[in-house]
């Protein structure tokens, strides 16, 4: 960077820009792809075109003999076939998991699985004759939908498993102690006048993470450690996971995660081509190196969300609700990938939402689809949760004939009555909805929109509007170590910092979080520059090398600056107090008679100090040191939160829906979000930009569809619609801040609450349009065939001529 | 093996290549010029989007001989004498990257785009970058820094 | 992925060009490269032989040729777009062309490129057979002319045999007539579900004649020749060409796909000709 930014009063919540951009902005990156050691051989994969197959024979022959193949290598060649990947979560004690091979050893169970490696000299060679390797499939029958799956006598994907149902996990509220008997509430009120009930069945679409970095691997055999570098969000779990599945010795294994592109939970994995290529890589005694092309990563990197969802709301006439119950099937794909089973239990504390549902029965059937296997993506079970409560209020104040903002405040849970446990056993730190739900109206011109509305009914205009709310909270900052344990997953939540002085005044600072576009250099300086009294630029963030970083939890689950964050200022604080007795030794004091601030400890009631970074000198050159000190300030912390962190925000979304056409455009798109105190709000309305980008794109473009052989038949970019930028609207990001209450920074997670907010939002808004029409459930992506399809045979009169903004200029121009 | 001589930020380079050579692996794995990345195989996401004789292309379309005698600009030459390109200060003064991806590509094409639309609306903006994903940012500090690069004067 | 290994040339004439293909019985053109190259990359193709006819100048440029527009096969969409030539006498080409893909793309991918790939997908072919354009082929017996009507066989299949090469497209002129592509899609970036080129001649609030093209409703670039005649003589308001456009699907048989099936495409078709020739109309 050029020139130093002013210095703010206080680095925490300055609108600092960031250290990581330098190198991004000019090409100064290191991608794992941009890694090739002198020696690198390069590892093609031969991947399954069928979903569901036995594997009979496979012919390496003449892949073999091609040029530069160095070698072909198939399951059997992986530990003898008997390696298998892993699920840290096991949902439930009798929770089926399947043997799970790096490569597949006698039957693919996905299109897309991996069935051999071809090893070459060059990439280009390792293509190439990665074309004539021949296997020869017993084709066996897919399984593709989850009710079928789990009827009698239905094709099973793991014929020794005995059933394609992995696990029946059941949150109930009345079993738990923690609220009222949901489906004896729901009974009661199906029999009750003054009571109704609001049944649906929502889709959650299966959706593909698509971060813009395809992964890539590199293996290095070579040094006395092994050192993998992996485009991932976890090095730190990956070195654990694969010392165990493949008996690498943990000590002897190092994990790099690079300059990572992108992640969004789908780099938050272990993938068997890890496991693949650190075996393969030792055995050939050469640096070995794989780059997934686009299409193999829509096949073979973890899909995200799955559902289907049947969810039943009882409320008394007046809008208070009695009970929720919600139902799932959750499509789990071939095999259980690292937290694959876990990931709708992640949503099982939530489909309550913001209100206070005296009765809550959550349960979810986990089933196994000879599909690309499912995982965390962006909200890993949040979304799902908030997208079921959001619209069966919006269904429930349809039915009863309330205003669907009065019916939410109404149930919700006031500002007062914080903190607050839900009948799902979670207590929420702090909140306050009002404040955020007023802040939104405002921005949004609610009631302008809604008297668009009416004139546009009135009018039968073509272009009807439609307004969609969300009103949201979520459970982040994964966890509580303890929490963890009794849910059955097999890792912890604490996260670690270490917090170096170095003897030019210089801080060091190791985080275990793996940061990979959300800013945690440029937000941990500014929390230790503030902490410590040191300026912004001379704190260096190291995080991302096992070797740099050995003690670490990584990043995923809006978790980074909740726990991470903390750790780095426990560590920061435990400096400040070594620092403190060397520093009153120096000003032979007491230290109880020192002040600390702006970096300098002094002597209260005089001007008599030193600064920190002088401390840190005396203790490199340990001249004079009290006796019993050691020379060195740097300290670490390990720190494991006490709960969860609980954002929320309300999230109001206008659409025009053209009835001729059944196209949705999003006129306006509002987000008040409260993620408690804000360490830099540029970065954090950059989550929320990005998050609400990939919410909308679930509404309304992105869908993994497969046909009935169990080929993905969206697997690109070309079928696969993501949206590029003028595709999505121009949005209003704004802020309430409740601090939380259950960490001393007073912060909230945020790098998830975007994209669990807005779904919701956007789809509420298409059925608010269509409403009138009948119609009360579109299946997302809305697509215009969708929408249009709903409203066809419900057209009450023909068309008037269009009147939205978007055709105006058209009628304008040709009415004569 | 076909001989190609192509200039990429101002040197020049001679190399035998095989004609199957996609430009950006030539950028890459030959010539070093790791600034530019290759996001998918179907050129939808722009993140490959170098500047060919002054105009924005993908560089993963085209095949390296199909540069032989032309003029490459990649990321890598866009700061001159250790000074940022306005597109370039634009992006951080907005906060138009988080993981960084997608960003050469993205810099680049908003240049271009300039070229066209010297003083773009929202929309000329969102137009001239459709042919970029971006994952992490929405696009909407993207929009905001290429607005603000045109006021600033950041067409070449 | 990297494209399959093979043998390149790169004449510098069209001569030249057809006697190479001649040679050759797996050699495939490369013209701008923005079809062919993600075809080669995911290997849908591994032709033996390239033959890239970008360094033939004689194949770029629009000229004025009295009655038409003569546009060099290897013109860049880029060209199209901003032509002045093409804005006055052909606009409806250079308001489809604008929708081509992304900016990129159109920097690179060419004319005559994506009329000989014959994607029904595609936006230029509708706009071509609307405007009556000839296509200009050369082949080792000399040059022939076919229309673009008939030019557009079936999928991605076009009237130019293995041995010919597309060289120029002439473009009956159409000056001040008014022109729209209305291209529906779900995003920006995706190929056209239906798309339909429209132009009008206006003469004293009625329309004098009409031409009428519709991308993705067929195999090949539909002419929507029912609607034209019922234009004709019609007033130029909203009422009376949604009137007319009822009769846009007439003759089409359009796909089922993941963005909408037949139905859908041919209701989609109706409406969206009306709004295009209500929009050619005013312009």
């Amino acid at each position: 960077m050029t020139a130093v930014e002013e210095r703010p009063a206080a680095e925490i919540g300055s609108a600092r820009r960031r250290k990581e951009d330098q190198r991004l902005i000019t090409g100064r990156t290191r991608w794992t792809d941009n890694i090739t050691p002198q020696g690198t051989l390069h590892l093609r994969f031969v991947r399954s075109p069928f979903a569901h197959a036995r594997i009979a024979g496979i012919d390496t022959e003449a892949a073999r003999q091609a040029p530069g193949v160095v070698g072909v290598f198939t399951g059997r060649d992986i530990g003898e076939g008997k390696l298998s990947m892993f699920t840290v979560w096991t949902v439930t004690p009798d929770q089926k998991a399947p043997q799970h091979p790096p490569i597949a050893v006698d039957t693919v169970n996905f299109a897309g699985e991996a069935v051999a490696a071809v090893v070459a000299r060059s990439a280009a060679e390792a293509v190439d004759a990665a074309e004539l390797v021949d296997v020869d499939y017993e084709e066996l029958p897919p399984v593709l939908d989850m009710a079928a799956a789990l009827a009698d006598g239905a094709d099973l994907v793991h014929p020794d498993l005995g059933s394609n149902l992995s696990a029946h996990f059941v949150l109930d509220s009345a079993e738990a102690g923690s609220g009222a008997d949901a489906k004896q509430a729901i009974e009661d009120a199906r029999s009750s006048e003054d009571h109704v009930v609001v049944e649906r069945t929502f889709r959650q679409q299966r959706l593909v993470p698509a971060f813009m970095e395809p992964r890539s691997i590199v293996v290095d055999p070579t040094g006395e450690q092994v050192t993998m570098w992996s485009a991932t969000q976890v090095p730190h779990v990956s070195r654990v996971a694969l010392s165990l599945i493949t008996g690498v010795s943990e000590s002897k294994l190092r994990v790099i995660a690079p300059d990572v592109g992108g992640g969004f939970g789908g780099k938050l994995q272990v993938p068997r081509e890890e496991a693949a290529l650190l075996v393969l890589a030792q055995k050939l005694g050469r640096p070995l190196k794989w780059t997934e092309t686009r299409s193999e990563c829509f096949l073979s990197c973890h899909h995200g969300r799955d559902q289907v969802q049947r969810i039943t709301v009882s409320a008394k006439r007046d809008g208070t609700v009695t009970a929720l119950h919600a139902d799932l099937l959750a499509d789990m794909g071939a095999y259980l990938c690292l937290v694959t089973p876990g990931i709708p239990i992640l949503g099982a504390f939530m489909f309550g939402g913001i209100y206070k549902f005296p009765a809550y029965r959550f349960e979810c059937r986990n089933v196994f689809t000879t599909k690309t296997p499912t995982d965390a993506y962006r909200g890993a079970g949040r979304p799902e949760a908030t997208f079921a409560v959001e619209r069966i209020m919006d269904e429930l104040a349809a039915e009863l004939g309330m205003e669907p903002l009065e019916l939410r405040e109404k149930n919700w849970i006031k500002h007062e009555e914080f903190p607050y446990t839900t009948s799902a056993g979670l207590e929420f730190d702090s909140g306050n909805y009002e404040a955020a739900t007023a802040k939104a109206k405002e921005l949004f011109g609610y009631d302008a929109l809604r008297a668009e509305q009416g004139r546009r009914r009135e009018a039968n205009d073509p272009v009807q509007l439609g307004i969609g709310i969300s009103t949201f909270t979520e459970m982040c900052g994964l966890a509580p170590s303890r929490v963890l344990g009794a849910l059955n997953y097999a890792a912890g939540g604490w996260e670690n910092a270490s917090v170096r002085m170095l003897p030019t005044g210089k801080v060091e600072v190791v985080t275990g979080t793996s940061p990979h576009g959300q800013g945690h250099e440029t937000a941990w300086s500014q929390i230790v520059a503030d902490r410590l009294g040191v300026p912004f630029e001379d704190i260096e963030i190291l995080h991302g090398d096992t070797q740099v970083s050995p003690k670490g939890l990584d990043t995923y689950g809006s978790r980074s600056l909740v726990v991470g964050g903390i750790a780095v200022t426990k560590a920061a604080d435990k400096v400040i107090e070594k620092a403190k007795v060397i520093a009153a030794h120096m000003l032979e004091a007491n230290p109880d008679d020192l002040e600390f601030g702006g970096g300098r400890f002094t002597v209260r009631g005089t001007d008599k100090g030193v600064s920190i970074a002088e401390t840190a000198f005396a203790a490199f050159s340990a001249h004079d040191l009290p006796d019993g000190v050691e020379a060195s300030l740097d300290s670490d912390a390990t720190f494991d939160p006490e709960s969860f962190s609980y954002p929320h925000g309300t999230h109001l979304c206008a659409v025009e829906v053209d009835t001729e056409t059944g196209m949705v455009t999003i006129r306006s798109y509002v987000s008040v979000d409260d993620v408690g105190k804000v360490i830099n709000p540029v970065i954090v309305e950059g989550q929320v930009h990005g998050g609400v980008a990939q919410g909308i794109a679930q509404a309304l473009y992105e869908e993994a569809v497969y046909d009935e052989s169990g080929t993905l038949v969206t697997g690109s970019f070309v079928d696969y619609l993501m949206p590029s930028a003028p595709d999505l609207p121009s949005l209003v990001a704004d802020r309430t801040e409740t601090p939380s209450t259950t960490n001393d920074l007073g912060v909230k997670g945020v790098g998830e609450a975007g994209t669990i907010a807005s779904t919701p939002a956007v789809v509420n808004a298409v059925i608010d349009a269509v409403r009138p029409f009948g119609i009360n459930d579109i299946e997302m992506p809305c697509t215009p065939h969708r929408v249009w399809s709903a409203l066809q045979g419900r057209r009450p009169e023909a068309p008037a001529v269009p009147q939205s903004e978007q055709s105006t200029a058209m009628t304008q121009e040709g009415q004569s | 093996m076909t001989r190609i001589t192509v200039s990429v930020d101002g040197t020049s380079y001679t190399d035998d290549v095989e004609p199957r050579t996609l430009l950006v692996h030539h950028l890459r794995e030959r010539l070093g010029k790791t600034g530019t990345v290759v996001g998918c195989d179907t050129s939808n996401c722009g993140a490959c989007t170098v500047h060919l004789d002054g105009r924005s292309v993908k560089s993963c379309t085209m095949l390296a001989v199909q540069a032989d005698g032309h003029e490459v600009t990649t990321i890598e030459g866009l700061a001159q004498d250790g000074e940022l390109h306005p597109m370039q200060k634009a992006f951080h003064e907005h906060h138009g990257l988080q993981c960084g991806y997608c960003t050469p590509g993205m810099i680049m094409q908003s240049i271009d785009l300039l070229v066209e639309h010297p003083d773009p609306s929202e929309e000329d903006v969102r137009m001239g970058l459709e042919g970029n994903l971006c994952r992490c940012t929405g696009y909407q500090n993207i929009v905001k820094a290429v607005r603000a690069a045109a006021t600033g004067g950041a067409s070449q | 992925m990297i494209p399959a290994s093979f043998d390149y040339h790169a004449p510098s004439s069209v001569e030249e060009a057809l006697r190479i293909l001649g040679q050759h019985d797996d050699a495939k053109v490369l013209a701008g490269g923005q079809s062919l190259i993600p075809v080669l990359r995911l290997r849908l193709a591994a032709p033996e032989v390239i033959v890239d006819i970008g360094r033939i100048e004689e194949l770029r440029g629009v000229r004025d040729d009295g009655d038409a527009l003569a546009i060099g096969a290897m013109t860049p969409h880029h060209t199209i777009e901003s032509d002045p030539l093409v804005h006055e006498h052909a606009k409806l080409l250079a308001l489809a062309t604008e929708t081509v893909a992304d900016p990129q793309v159109r920097h690179r991918g060419t004319f005559g490129g994506a009329l000989a790939h014959a994607d029904p997908a595609g936006d230029l072919p509708a706009p071509v057979v609307a405007l009556g354009a000839e296509m200009v082929i050369a082949g080792s017996g000399g040059r022939r002319t076919v229309a673009a009507a008939d030019f557009f066989e079936d999928l991605f299949t076009t009237a130019l045999a293995e041995d010919e090469l597309l060289v120029e497209i002439r473009v009956p002129k159409h000056t001040g007539w008014g022109a729209h592509y209305e291209k529906f899609t779900r995003v920006s970036q995706q190929w056209s579900i239906v798309g339909v080129a429209a132009a009008v001649r206006v003469e004293g609030g009625s329309i004098a004649e009409a031409r009428v093209g519709l991308t993705n409703m067929g195999s090949t670039p539909v002419r929507a020749t029912a609607v034209e005649q019922a234009l004709v003589g019609q007033p130029a308001t909203a009422e009376a060409i949604r009137s007319a456009a009822a009769a846009a699907a007439e003759g089409t048989s359009p796909p089922n796909d993941a963005n909408g099936d037949a139905d859908y495409r041919r209701h989609l078709a109706t409406v969206l000709t009306g709004r295009a020739v209500l929009a050619a109309a005013g312009a």
